[in-house]
This record gives structure tokens, sequence and C-alpha cells, in this order.
């Protein structure tokens, strides 16, 4: 690209940290300075000005994706590290066995490279994890792959239903608070938001646990009831969606108070905006001039946050699933770390950075996509 | 406005733990397993505490309003360390009379003081906040300003390796940190890790918004003039650029605060966190997780509410604090 380039990769790198963080107390600081965000948008906008939309938008994809390798590299080497720095391995509970000789643990340990340096360790798990094996869990006794797969897929799931929960209810509250601003449906709102920034995870999913025990609709904790092995591919449907509920809930409603908050300020913003007046001097009507003119340029920036507000959900989902029995990768960290399970530990970090990496990857997509900014160029 | 009184309250509360707790943090009373929060009885100018009479069965409690005795003030009771120092023995209120206990959220399943448990354990929730907003953001606001103003390697070095920390869900990072530590160690010295595991995790996302403002702030007339007049970088930027960041600080360390208590809570629930018999409100959370125990002694999700309280006053403070620095808005 032409001389500008560097004026504009800067604004966009200046600018997007501080929208982020921003972002991060939920929403609470709505009013983004307006500058901010077009230079932003001018940035993002001018990566695309030169060629043709199909090839830019290529570049974009693969420029994003050869950003994620070095990412993903240096945290797993920074867990890796973490690791061989704890005091004590697996091995070293099982050394006071008087049953296990010193000769088994010498060769259990020479097996998984645990004798060697951590950077020789290091070298031999991505050797390992780039043709597809995550190595070994000692505690449990099998393939950390498919104990992990297995468990991604539980913290997928409930990150994904929280998230879809969380947008469906906040973006219409946040539009309805906005439109009758100053109302008593803004004030409830805004006092529910308050009341929903703070209260903590924890409080939320005990009470949520004590509800299922006390009113017995809801199972309490796991994913899965007893009998489940033994009911028709429907019935086993319906128990995992009952089991993922509540759990789904608690982990929205924390999100939810953000992106309400949120969207109410960007519809306010954009609601003061010329070419709204000048609609609504044309004479449309109410509904028409919010929902065609004034929201569509309103929901463009909470796609930014969309990144944000999963590496919160991804956190919320580790107390939630510690809480709830829902067996995800946080569950499974605390198993393993309490069991010095270091391999099944460090994948587990990795793996749910790379759900996050992968998420702010789509929401960045999202945004290039949805903005018309970007795409008429 | 409100938010700030209720914290000063709160921190009074605190720092006179000893005094106002009507007993020991770990004084256990072994005949009231799961008592019920006492309920005093008021006549006229006169309070009493009635006598609950324990039911044969699994801690079941009847209370008996005509067997009552006075509640007194200032009265005799443990020994404890006024503001930690002053050998003390003299609580706010009480009976003096270990037949007729004030329990007023009840007691937990070794019969301790849940009143009690939660002031001692809000002197570590409160100030835990505290310490570690002033670390993490002394670290952000020297390094963000260091990486923005020398900017070209120096900045790429520091913002990667803001980017590394913040790719990593919180509390995966968390616990890959408190690996490095052993597993049984002392209160105190969970209270330390706490702290350092947060402020280094905490500190990057407060580098990149300083080190933004910071380039903006460097092509100021003021910036240019003081380089022009020869003083050291690190003049420059501590004298000279931070200070412009500092209205957008305050109320960003107001809403931090929550974090740090919320990271003590979850740590501590999670059982790696503060050990008993230290008091703590996330290890006192960690009692009501048995389901049955909630459904039968609600009280114990007291630490709960208080968790809620202070970060609601935290948020609302916070949330002046913006407005008052904001003219915009």
């Amino acid at each position: 690209m032409p001389q500008p380039e560097s004026r504009i990769v800067r604004a966009s790198s200046a600018a997007a940290p501080v929208n982020r963080f921003f972002i991060s107390f939920n929403g609470i600081f709505e009013s983004i300075s307006s500058t901010i965000k077009i230079e932003f948008f001018i940035a993002r906008g001018n990566l695309f000005c030169h060629r043709d939309l199909a090839a830019a938008m290529l570049t974009f994809v693969l420029k994003r994706l050869l950003h994620m390798i070095p990412l993903l590299v240096g945290v797993s080497l920074l867990t890796f590290l973490l690791m061989s720095l704890a005091p004590g391995n697996y091995f070293s509970a099982l050394s006071q066995n008087p049953q296990i000789s010193p000769e088994t643990i010498a060769r259990l340990k020479a097996q998984f490279h645990l004798d060697r340096p951590w950077y020789v360790q290091y070298f031999f798990w991505v050797k390992n994890v780039l043709s597809g094996d995550l190595g070994y869990s000692m505690a449990y006794k099998i393939p950390a792959t498919s104990l992990i797969l297995a468990r991604l897929w539980n913290t997928f799931l409930l990150s994904f239903f929280a998230l879809i929960i969380a947008w469906a209810v906040a973006i219409p509250l946040g539009i309805w608070a906005a439109v009758r601003k100053n109302s008593w449906v803004d004030h409830t709102c805004s006092l529910i938001a308050f009341a929903g920034l703070s209260i903590p995870d924890i409080l939320l999913a005990l009470l949520a646990l004590w509800f299922a025990a006390a009113t017995g609709w809801f199972p309490v904790g796991g994913a899965s009831s007893p009998m489940h092995d033994l009911m028709s591919p429907g019935q086993q449907l319906w128990d995992y969606v009952r089991h993922l509920i509540l759990p789904a809930i608690v982990l929205a409603a924390s999100d939810l108070a953000g992106i309400m908050r949120q969207m109410r300020g960007n519809l306010l913003d954009t609601l003061r905006a010329e070419y709204v007046v000048a609609a609504r001097a044309r004479g449309l009507s109410q509904g028409w001039v919010i929902y065609k003119h004034a929201l569509r340029n309103a929901i463009n920036p909470l796609l930014t946050i969309f990144g944000y507000s999963l590496a919160g959900l991804l956190s919320g989902a580790f107390i939630v699933e510690n809480i709830m029995a829902w067996p995800g990768l946080g569950r499974l960290t605390m198993e393993a770390f309490f069991q010095k399970d270091s391999y099944v530990v460090v994948d587990c970090v990795v793996m749910a950075t790379v759900l996050l990496v992968v998420g702010n990857f789509v929401a960045d997509l999202l945004l290039a996509w949805s903005d018309p900014r970007i795409r008429l160029k | 406005m409100l938010g700030g009184g209720l914290l000063l309250f709160l921190y009074a509360l605190a720092i006179f733990a000893g005094f106002i707790s009507p007993y020991d943090y770990v004084r256990q009373d072994h005949d009231r397993f799961f008592h019920p929060p006492t309920w005093p009885k008021i006549s006229g100018f006169h309070v009493a505490i009635p006598r609950y009479e324990h039911l044969p069965g699994d801690c079941v409690y009847r209370r008996d309003p005509g067997d009552s005795v006075p509640l007194h003030f200032f009265v005799h009771g443990d020994a404890y360390r006024l503001l930690g120092l002053i050998p003390f023995s003299i609580h706010l209120f009480g009976t003096g009379n270990d037949n007729y206990p004030v329990y007023l959220l009840g007691t937990d399943q070794y019969g301790r003081d849940i009143l009690s448990r939660l002031l001692y354990g809000s002197e570590i929730s409160l100030s835990i906040g505290i310490i570690g907003i002033v670390i993490s953001f002394t670290l952000g606001l020297l390094i963000g300003g260091i990486s923005g103003y020398f900017g070209g390697p120096t900045d790429n070095v520091i913002m990667r390796w803001c980017e590394l920390i913040m790719s990593v869900p919180t509390l995966y990072m968390v616990i890959a940190l408190r690996n490095t530590f052993p597993a049984n160690i002392s209160s105190a010295q969970v209270y330390g890790i706490i702290i350092i595991i947060y402020s280094f995790i905490r500190w990057a996302g407060m580098a990149r918004v300083i080190r933004g403002m910071t380039l903006s702030l460097c092509e100021q007339p003021f910036v240019l003039a003081a380089r022009a007049m020869g003083q050291s970088h690190l003049k420059i930027i501590v004298r000279h650029i931070l200070p412009n960041t500092f209205s957008y600080v305050i109320v960003a360390a107001t809403l931090s605060v929550p974090y740090y208590i919320l990271g003590e809570v979850d740590l501590s629930y999670l059982g790696v966190g503060i050990q008993e018999p230290s008091a703590s409100w996330g290890l006192m959370l960690n009692a009501a997780q048995n389901t049955e125990y909630m459904k039968n002694y609600p009280w114990l999700l007291a630490p709960g509410v208080a968790i809620f309280i202070t970060v609601l006053a935290f948020n609302f403070l916070g949330d002046g604090l913006r407005d008052a620095a904001d003219t915009k808005a």
C-alpha cells in the first residue's frame, strides 16, 4: 500500500486498545469518543480500498491467521515455563507410594520426558500437537486428546448458548431503553444492568443451584443424569439441554448487562446523528427511522465488543463450570491442577486461548463483513 | 456519592472488625452448629436476646422469646488486637453470657459466628483490591508510558507481551500462575500471591490504554517544549505525560477494584486461595457449595451478599467519578 499506510496503521493500533479497554468495564464507559471510533473505522476501511473485496478479505484473513501462530506459540511456551516452575509433579506424589518402585517411576518419567528440561519437553509437546496428539493424562490414564476435546466441546456449547441468550435479551432491551429514554423502562433497565454488573458469578451460580434444588425443575449440576445411557436419542438430547439451561443463563446474566448498556448508548448516539434528523425531516415513521437508519449503524460497534465479551465469558465459564459441575475445560483444569497432571493443564490453557483467539478472529470477520464503510470502498 | 459513603462505612467496619464483631473468627460453639440468625426482641428501648433451644435432631433450633437476656454494649469478650496493635477485649455488643449467644447472621458448619467471620474477611477483601490496584496501575502507567513514548522496537516488544497476557482467559492464566507456588501455604502468603498474580495479569490492559494516550500526547506542544528544553526521557514521561492521563486512570482504578475482590473470592472458593481457619469471603462461600446446606441454612450465603454490596458500591463510585471527570457526558 502507498505511503499513508503507516499513519493509518498507527491510528488503528492506537485506537483499537482504547476501544477494547473501555469495553472491558462491561460497557460502563458508554461514551467512547466519536473521533476514535471514526479513526478506527477509517483505518479498517483503508485496508480494503485498493483491491477488490474478495482479495482484500483473503489477505485480511491470512494476515490474522498468521498473526495467531506466534501468539499461540508464545502462550504455550509461557504455560510450559510456568508448569516447569511448579514445585513437584505427578510423580512426586507417586514416589511416596511404597508399592511403586523407583525404577518404574524413572521409566514413566522418561516415557513422558519429565526427566528432561522444560524446553525439551516443550519441543516434544509441539511435535506431538502438530500430529494431533495432545499428550497423555497421567491422572486419568487415557490419551489427553479425547479428554480435552470432549471438555472443549462442552465449554464451547456452554459459552455459545450463554452468548446467544445474552445477545438475544440484551439487544432488544437496549433498543427499548434507548427509544424510551428516561421513561420507567429505561430506569428499570439501567437499574437491573447496574445490579447485573455487580453481582458476582459465584453468588448467581450458587443461587441457581439453590433454585434447582428447591424447585426440582432443573437438575442440580452435571451434564447428564445417571440414566443418560439408557435413554433414547431424543430423551438424551432433552436431558443434555435441561442440564445446559441453568449454567448458560447464569453465565449470560453477567454478560447481558454490559451489552445492554452498550447497545443503549450506541443507539442514543446514532439517534442524535444528522442523517437521522434528516430522515425524520423527510417524514419517515418513527419505527422506520429507528430500525432502518439508526439501528444498523448502532449495532456495528457492538461487534467489536463481541471479542471482548468472549474473553469475559470464557473466564466466567471457568467458575460457573466449577460450581455447577459442568464438565468443561475449566473444571478439567482444576482437576488436573490438583492432581499435578501438568500436560493436561497446559493443554487446557492453550485450548482456552485458542477458543478466545478464534472468537476474536470471527468478531473481526463479522465487522469487516457487516460494515458497509468497509465493503463499499 | 452514595457509593463513596457506603465504601467509607464498609472500610470503617473492616478497620474495626475486631471491635464490632461479637466473637473471635475462629471461636467454635460446639453446641450450636448451623445456628439460625438471632432475632433480637425489642421492647421499648431495650433489646433482648432470646435463647434458642436446640431441638433433638440435626441442627434444628426453636426460638424461645420468654427466656431472654438483655443485650449489652461494650462488653468483655474474646481478646483481639485493636487496629492490629493494641491488645483489647471489649466488643461493641454482646450478652456476656455463653448460653445466650448473639449470632446475628447465624453460625456455620463448625459453629462459628458468620457475622464475625464476615467482618474479619472484609479486612482481606477490602484491602486486596487497593494494594493490587496500586501495584498493577503503577506498572501499567510506567510501562505504557515508556512504550508509547519511545515507540519502535521497545513498543513492539511490550505490546506483543501485553497481547500474549491478554489473549489467555483470565482464570486459566491465574491457575497456571498459581501452579508455580506450593499448594498448601499460609493465608498471609496466599494473600501476597493473589496480589502478585492479578497484578501480573492486569497491568497489560492498563499499559495498552496508557500507550494509546501517550502516543497522542507526544505530539502536543508541551511535550515538544519539554524535549527542546532537554529534560530527561523519564522525567518527561512521569512529570508531563502521565499526569494528563490521571482523570481516566482514577476512574479505571475505581472500577478495577472489584476484579481483585472477585479474584480472591474465586481462588478461595476453588480451594487454592485463603485456607481455613482464616476468614475470607470466598472461603465462606465454599461452605455454601453443598446444596443440602444451602437449602436448609440459607444464611451461609451472607458473604455473597457482602460481595455484591461492595462491588456495587465501587461501581457506583466509579460511575459518579466518571461523570465528574467527563465533561462531555
